[in-house]
């Protein structure tokens, strides 16, 4: 009688990773992460900004209710989410589809991987994004 | 001079009894790891010494057929081809492959992988059914055309990228690298026609849409195949379809028999020295 | 074949989205050091001299469309690859794509409905 096989699979486990993959890895996990608050904030922007359409009153109210301290936070965060998700979401424009991962070779070890390839521009990324957020908190901290 | 003496190391085995055990369960042995033993070297020292039913796949012991894949020390790797010191740890942990369920002990069940891979045609689709069961001449092909698929047919099938994805870690009905990479070095050679029929599987959801180029199936392959280029490259080829902007071109054809090259002055052959019967 | 042509415009609207959201970050929360000038942006006369351009309804109706599509598509694959049965996988298109369209239909009256929006009737 055959045994059935035990399951194995690591679930979001996986998504995560162990802590000893590669960094491409975590920028997939905080691409996941940025693009979900950013929906659920844009969610929310659209019942907000729809005040507009009840006229002077209702706007400022909407705004009013929206600019407490807690909300300048969070909205500085949805802008720093949003520096890593868009110019992470380029990178992965060009990589998926087809640039940048470089043309197939004769593998020699140590091998050259598409990975090994991206990985200035995946640098060049962090370091983008890292300036739009600091940019961005300029503005919303120190001169708005 | 190097200090070659050899050292006691922990292997970290995850066992597991079908019928017997609920759950796979580490159990550990303490072996003497010489330099240059690899992980696959240890295991048959725990075997013989200390565990005589410990079950695993293994076999050219070169890193060449791809059965002795595992998770050794938290990442895939083939265990004939990870060196014990290379790892720089006491403790060697050995577990069975993830994302596949286990047969037994570090045997993990590599079918749902197979059959995916069966069903994206891996060999040449051509018209010429003729030629292709009873073969005249070779297909021309330039070196040029057999770079673009050759890194894909380095393959070995041992499913370390496959442990190693993301996607595959939650999602069951995505293809996989390792299917997905083998599609594309069929799609790559100049003597195969199969796009179309390929297509069928690769444009729907099991296709490579739900790849996100973590990388990781690159970064464990044992053998330089890079099956996350294969899949991108999948992508712009699927794209560049959709777009109806991909260049067709015919499958390579069969190779003409050189013309005027017979030389006229070559002399007979002797007689024959071996009679029949 | 339908999920080839998803991600297609999944990647399309990405980049609709770089443009137009990148316009909007820019405008709202780089202002000061870009040096744009003029009254503040959430002032209720800016808001309305916006309601007032075709341009800036159109871009925001494009935009709103882009920017669903793209995060409804995203939010998708991550249910998706949850691995849900065959009923809850029906249930996640049709719940999201009814989703996405109520947003879009309720996002679109707002920036049309504003007093004194500019409609292509209207101008």
């Amino acid at each position: 009688m055959e045994s059935r096989p035990h399951p194995n699979r690591l679930g979001i486990r996986g998504w995560v990773g162990g802590g000893r993959w590669g960094f491409e890895r975590y920028l997939y996990t905080l691409h996941r992460l940025t693009g979900l608050a950013l929906l659920a904030y844009f969610a929310m922007h659209i019942f907000v900004t729809s005040a507009r359409a009840l006229g002077p009153g209702a706007w400022e109210q909407a705004m009013g209710a929206v600019s407490g301290p807690l909300f300048q936070v969070g909205e500085y965060l949805v802008f720093a989410a949003f520096a890593f998700h868009a110019v992470n979401g380029i990178r992965l424009a060009i990589l998926e589809l087809g640039f940048a991962v470089g043309r197939p070779i004769e593998p020699v070890y140590p091998y050259q991987t598409s990975v090994g390839r991206q990985r200035r521009l995946a640098r060049a990324v962090l370091m983008i994004a890292a300036v739009i957020a600091l940019w961005g908190g300029l503005d919303f901290f120190v001169l708005g | 001079m190097a200090d070659t003496s050899p050292r006691q190391v922990t292997f970290r085995l995850r066992r597991y009894e079908p019928g017997n055990d609920r759950q796979p369960r580490w159990e550990d042995h303490r072996v003497d790891a010489t330099p240059g033993m690899t992980v696959l070297d240890g295991l048959w020292k725990v075997k013989e010494l200390g565990a005589p039913s410990l079950a695993w796949r293994s076999s050219c012991r070169m890193g060449i057929c791809g059965s002795c894949g595992m998770l050794v020390n938290g990442r895939p790797r083939l265990a004939c081809n990870t060196q014990v010191t290379e790892l720089r740890s006491d403790v060697v942990a050995v577990a069975p492959l993830p994302n596949f369920d286990i047969v037994k002990d570090l045997v993990p069940d590599l079918r749902p992988m197979f059959a995916t891979h069966r069903g994206v045609l891996p060999y040449l689709v051509r018209d010429d059914t003729a030629e292709q069961e009873a073969p005249t001449r070779e297909y021309r092909q330039t070196p040029h055309e057999l770079e673009q698929y050759l890194q894909f047919s380095y393959c070995i099938k041992c499913g370390c990228c496959m442990a190693a994805c993301p996607t595959v870690a939650t999602d069951p009905r995505y293809s996989g690298p390792m299917p997905l990479g083998q599609a594309q070095r069929y799609d790559n050679d100049s003597r195969d026609a199969g796009f179309g029929a390929r297509r069928e599987v690769l444009a729907r959801g099991s296709g490579p849409w739900r790849c996100h180029f973590a990388g990781e199936c690159s970064q464990v392959c044992p053998k330089g195949v890079d099956p996350a280029k294969a899949i991108q490259l999948m992508k712009q080829d699927l794209v560049l379809d959709l777009l109806r902007l991909r260049r067709r071109r015919p499958p390579a054809a069969v190779a003409e028999a050189p013309h005027g090259t017979r030389r006229e002055d070559i002399p007979a052959a002797p007689p024959r020295t071996v009679t029949e019967g | 074949m339908r999920d080839r042509t998803l991600w297609t415009w999944h990647i399309g609207a990405g980049v609709v989205i770089l443009v137009l959201l990148g316009l909007h970050m820019a405008i709202m929360h780089l202002g000061s050091t870009l040096g744009i000038s003029g009254s503040e942006p959430t002032a209720w006369e800016s808001v309305a001299a916006r309601a007032g351009s075709l341009f800036f309804t159109t871009t925001y109706v494009l935009l709103l469309g882009a920017a669903l599509y793209h995060g409804f598509y995203g939010l998708r694959n991550i249910l998706l690859e949850l691995n849900p049965g065959p009923g809850l996988r029906r249930t996640i298109d049709v719940g999201l794509s009814v989703v996405g369209l109520a947003l879009f239909a309720f996002g679109t009256w707002a920036a049309l409905a504003a007093p004194g929006a500019a409609t292509t009737m209207g101008g």
